[in-house]
């Protein structure tokens, strides 16, 4: 008995101490905010190194290996909460002016739209912002840019389809030839922020009309863009619309996938470029190393790591896609400008509307 | 009464109105959101023709997976305790298994084996089948939370009936009544208490469960509230559904509180330490149960297990890294270890105080205990992001806070078992030792937690086993950096890298049967002897006419032929 009185014992004092640990790091962080009101957080910043925390809602394994060249090439050290991009944008909602985050780095334009509009983030330096491209792909605030292009695509099933077989736009696949053929993530954000898109492309009442379109062909929804692929490759669909990168993925893993992407152009509502962007939080404590963390996302070096190993579209000029993808400037970029992605309330009133949710 | 002194002491109703207060915050923070959104614009919400089709399609869902688990449970109960079932104790152990299963990941390898066109079809396909039927929607998750969640209700039924004095049976078929008669007029009606304790964790587990729903797209409250976190960010409108979904737990309780309630209190001659007759099956009976059990075992186990290791192995074959990495499993067993800790002592209160102490209070303080248990995981740590952030800055995104979130998800859980065993503590052992002189601290270290020691390790297993597979709150709770087994499979799904999930997922399977093994083992313990373990885990000479009885939990039914203390009664309300 005593023993297990001594476990319980050791057990509780093992998490004091792991709470004690963690009350130290955060002292420190409280310490840092209380520098910078009062003289500037330098030496602070000297002191342990520097540290930066980003909430990513991208994944770990893409993004991962980028941070670890960014702490190997500017020793700041950086932690990272990965989840999903709606849930950190939650949680820095949540945190209010708590928030431990420096740098937001978010799967889509519309979450960040969200953040700036509310105010939550801080200016970027002019050289980051010139740094990409197309003026479309950052906030016309200045708060935020994007990090690479994720362009819409329709993928299918190559055992069964071949391009040819496909409509030429995205709009026509309401057509009832493709009745049970169809597979789409609607609780998915880029999914969301495409419908976003097409209220604009297409109006409200022509985005319902799609939506419902689609609807009467009974589409299967998945979970996610990857459950999709999966799907087409699997047959249980023929078609799905997806981000154009998940395919490279799952060939990756298994060279015979018998899926390939369709891209869509020229002002289709199908050809629409989404980013994954990133900005930094106006509460941070520490902006000039979220700056330059920014500036590395947005170098040759990383820009060039997104596109070998995400098959990413690079959004500054000096690095080129990967083979097969086309390149940023050939995509038409959408008309409108991609804050209006943040009427996301509006899309998902839709979506249940039609039924899709 | 001198008994009900035993613990009168103000430092449990402390401890007591602490944890009850802790597992509040998630219910006061819903309120508070949804008084953000003003009430008339949440009736509109809540009386809408969509929440209506959510709670239809909730209530559907949890009532099927909890009746279809009482189904499951009993006859294995019977099969495992009572009968010459050949292999026996292999299948003790194997029909607890699929509890080690996260429901995400049982739904992910269900999809892969059983979607339309997963592994099954691929065999059928030579003979022509094309399609099979659609497992997603009411179906599939009524399949899957159903394989993945019945233990609960086995682990209590197989308790109770190791303990059920099998006198009665006896005389019942000694009066001339068929073993069927028996079975319904006498066995049934001892057996309540435990399938209604395990039906109670099943139904709340349905409610709060996202990963079945939301991967086998069937329409309940938490994946609608997790649809409006997504997409809309409009936390206020979220927070309406997730106070409907606490009304439902309400309703759960109540209905509980009813047929447990009606229960009388029943005392049991001979106890654990009579051996009940083992019923033989007969060589066609072993041959169907045998096949039935295995047919269970192969869905719930070897299907996903075997999805699992195809994903690894087509990962392995592209030189794609499966295995997990070491911190993962260290971060995984470090956090559930705490949190199995700290619900373990946040029950330890509230089970006191409901044993000892029934009263208003007491009571209000269990039912509080299980709002946190019904909740999406989500909604708790939103609700702990937001105190935390706001109140406890020094507090926030520590481990602490982690195990923090845990004790408030899995408390019921802990409380269950424990008080199960506090029952069965005779009160004149607590009273001897204060008419000694010792305090009720002293008290309490030797003499209530060695007897309760079984339903503190049953308790702190499950809660273990419950926060290795937890998600969502690690997700958003955890210090940043720290990924766990769970969080890497969740990582890895999202972006299409199944390989890396696979390896994850396996490990967790695995470390899961770790506390799986204790609480079958201790079944066997408490099953096996009942006079050894009273002996063994006391530590104290046995005390002559400790009255014992059964529990109206019914996870432990053990008495000695004194008459119980009245004041042991619990309460009926």
């Amino acid at each position: 008995m005593n023993r297990l009185l001594k476990l319980l014992s050791l057990l509780l004092v093992a998490a004091l101490l792991g709470a004690a640990c963690g009350n130290d790091d955060d002292n420190d962080t409280d310490d840092d905010s209380g520098a910078d009101t009062t003289a500037g957080a330098g030496s602070d910043d000297s002191d342990d190194g520097a540290s930066l925390v980003v909430y990513s809602g991208r994944g770990e394994d893409l993004v991962q290996p980028i941070i670890d060249r960014f702490e190997e090439e500017s020793g700041i050290t950086v932690e990272v909460r990965y989840g999903n991009s709606a849930e950190m944008l939650l949680l820095i909602q949540e945190e209010g002016d708590n928030s431990p985050a420096d740098v937001y780095y978010s799967q889509g334009a519309g979450f960040l739209g969200t953040l700036s509009e509310g105010g939550g983030l801080a200016d970027l330096p002019e050289d980051v912002l010139d740094r990409v491209v197309d003026p479309a792909l950052r906030s016309p605030n200045d708060d935020w840019v994007g990090v690479t292009g994720r362009a819409r695509t329709v993928i299918f099933n190559t055992d069964v389809l071949s391009e040819d077989d496909l409509p030429d736009s995205l709009a026509e696949f309401t057509d009832p030839e493709w009745n049970g053929r169809i597979g789409w993530a609607p609780t998915n954000a880029s999914f969301q922020d495409h419908v976003t898109a097409l209220r604009f492309i297409l109006g409200e009442d022509g985005a319902r009309e799609w939506l419902e379109g689609i609807m009467a062909n009974n589409p299967v929804a998945f979970e996610n863009n990857g459950a999709i692929a999966e799907g087409v490759a699997d047959g249980e669909v023929e078609v799905g619309l997806t981000n154009h990168y998940y395919l490279y993925r799952s060939l990756a893993e298994d060279p015979d996938f018998p899926v390939q992407n369709k891209y869509y152009s020229d002002g289709d509502p199908g050809a629409l470029v989404n980013i994954a962007g990133a900005g930094v939080l106006s509460t941070s404590d520490n902006q000039d190393a979220a700056f330059e963390f920014m500036r590395f996302l947005l170098s040759a070096e990383a820009q060039q790591m997104f596109s070998e190993a995400n098959f990413e579209i690079p959004v500054v000029a000096d690095v080129e896609p990967q083979a097969g993808i086309p390149s940023i400037d050939s995509l038409v970029l959408p008309v409108f400008d991609l804050n209006l992605l943040l009427d996301l309330e509006g899309t998902v009133d839709l979506l249940i509307d039609v039924g899709a949710l | 009464m001198r008994v009900r002194d035993a613990f009168e002491s103000p430092l449990l109703r402390l401890l007591g109105i602490f944890v009850g207060f802790s597992a509040a915050m998630p219910l006061a923070y819903l309120v508070w959101r949804t008084h953000e959104l003003g009430w008339g614009e949440a009736w509109e919400i809540a009386s809408s023709e969509r929440s209506l089709r959510l709670l239809w399609s909730t209530v559907r869902l949890a009532v099927a997976v909890t009746a279809a688990s009482v189904l499951i449970s009993v006859p294995i109960a019977w099969l495992t305790t009572r009968t010459d079932l050949p292999w026996r104790r292999f299948w003790i152990v194997v029909t607890a298994m699929p509890l080690a299963v996260p429901t995400y990941v049982g739904s992910w390898a269900m999809i892969g084996a059983l979607g339309p066109r997963g592994m099954f079809q691929s065999w059928l396909e030579p003979l022509g089948v094309e399609r099979v039927p659609s497992i997603y929607g009411f179906w599939g998750s009524f399949i899957v939370l159903t394989l993945f969640s019945y233990p609960y209700v086995l682990l209590t039924v197989r308790a109770a009936y190791r303990q059920l004095d099998p006198s009665l049976e006896e005389a019942s078929r000694t009066l001339g009544q068929s073993s069927w008669t028996t079975f319904i007029r006498v066995v049934l009606p001892q057996l309540r208490p435990a399938v209604v304790a395990g039906a109670l964790l099943v139904a709340l587990y349905t409610l709060s469960d996202f990963g079945a729903v939301s991967m086998l797209r069937y329409d309940t409250f938490t994946r609608a509230i997790f649809v409006q976190y997504r997409g809309a960010l409009n936390r206020n409108s979220a927070a309406v559904l997730g106070l409907m979904l606490v009304v439902l737990t309400i309703a759960v309780l109540a209905l509980e509180q009813r047929f447990r309630g009606r229960e009388q209190l029943h005392r049991i001659h001979g106890g654990g330490a009579r051996q009940a007759v083992t019923a033989p099956l007969g060589r066609t009976g072993r041959v169907v149960a045998t096949s039935a059990l295995g047919l269970l075992a192969t869905v719930a186990l070897i299907i996903p297990l075997s999805v699992i290791a195809y994903w690894m192995w087509r990962g392995a074959r592209f030189g794609d890294p499966v295995l997990p990495d070491w911190s993962l499993i260290r971060n995984s067993l470090t956090a559930s270890a705490l949190g199995a800790v700290a619900g373990v002592a946040a029950a330890l209160p509230i089970a006191l105080l409901v044993v000892r102490h029934p009263g208003r209070l007491a009571r209000l303080l269990e039912r509080l205990s299980w709002s946190g248990y019904a909740l999406p995981g989500v909604v708790v740590a939103l609700a702990l992001v937001f105190i935390g952030a706001q109140r406890l800055p020094w507090a926030y995104q520590t481990l602490g806070m982690l195990v923090f979130a845990y004790m408030i998800l899995f408390l019921p859980q802990a409380v269950g078992a424990i008080r199960a065993s506090l029952l069965q503590i005779s009160p004149t052992v607590e009273e001897a030792s204060r008419m000694l002189g010792k305090g009720p601290i002293t008290t309490f270290r030797r003499i209530v937690l060695p007897l309760g020691r079984p339903g503190v390790i049953a308790g702190g297993s499950l809660v273990f086993l419950t926060c290795m597979k937890e998600l969502p709150a690690t997700l958003l709770l955890a210090p940043t950096g720290y990924s766990t087994l769970a969080t890497r499979v969740w990582t890895a799904t999202s972006e299409g890298f199944m390989a890396r999930a696979a390896g994850a997922a396996l490990a967790l399977v695995l470390l899961s049967t770790i506390p799986m093994a204790i609480l079958v083992a201790r079944e066997e313990i408490r099953g096996g002897s009942s006079r050894g373990r009273r002996g063994a885990s006391a530590g104290v000479r046995e005390i002559p006419g400790s009255p014992g009885q059964s529990d109206v939990d019914g996870t432990a039914i053990e008495s000695n032929p004194t008459e119980a203390a009245p004041s042991q009664r619990t309460p009926t309300d």
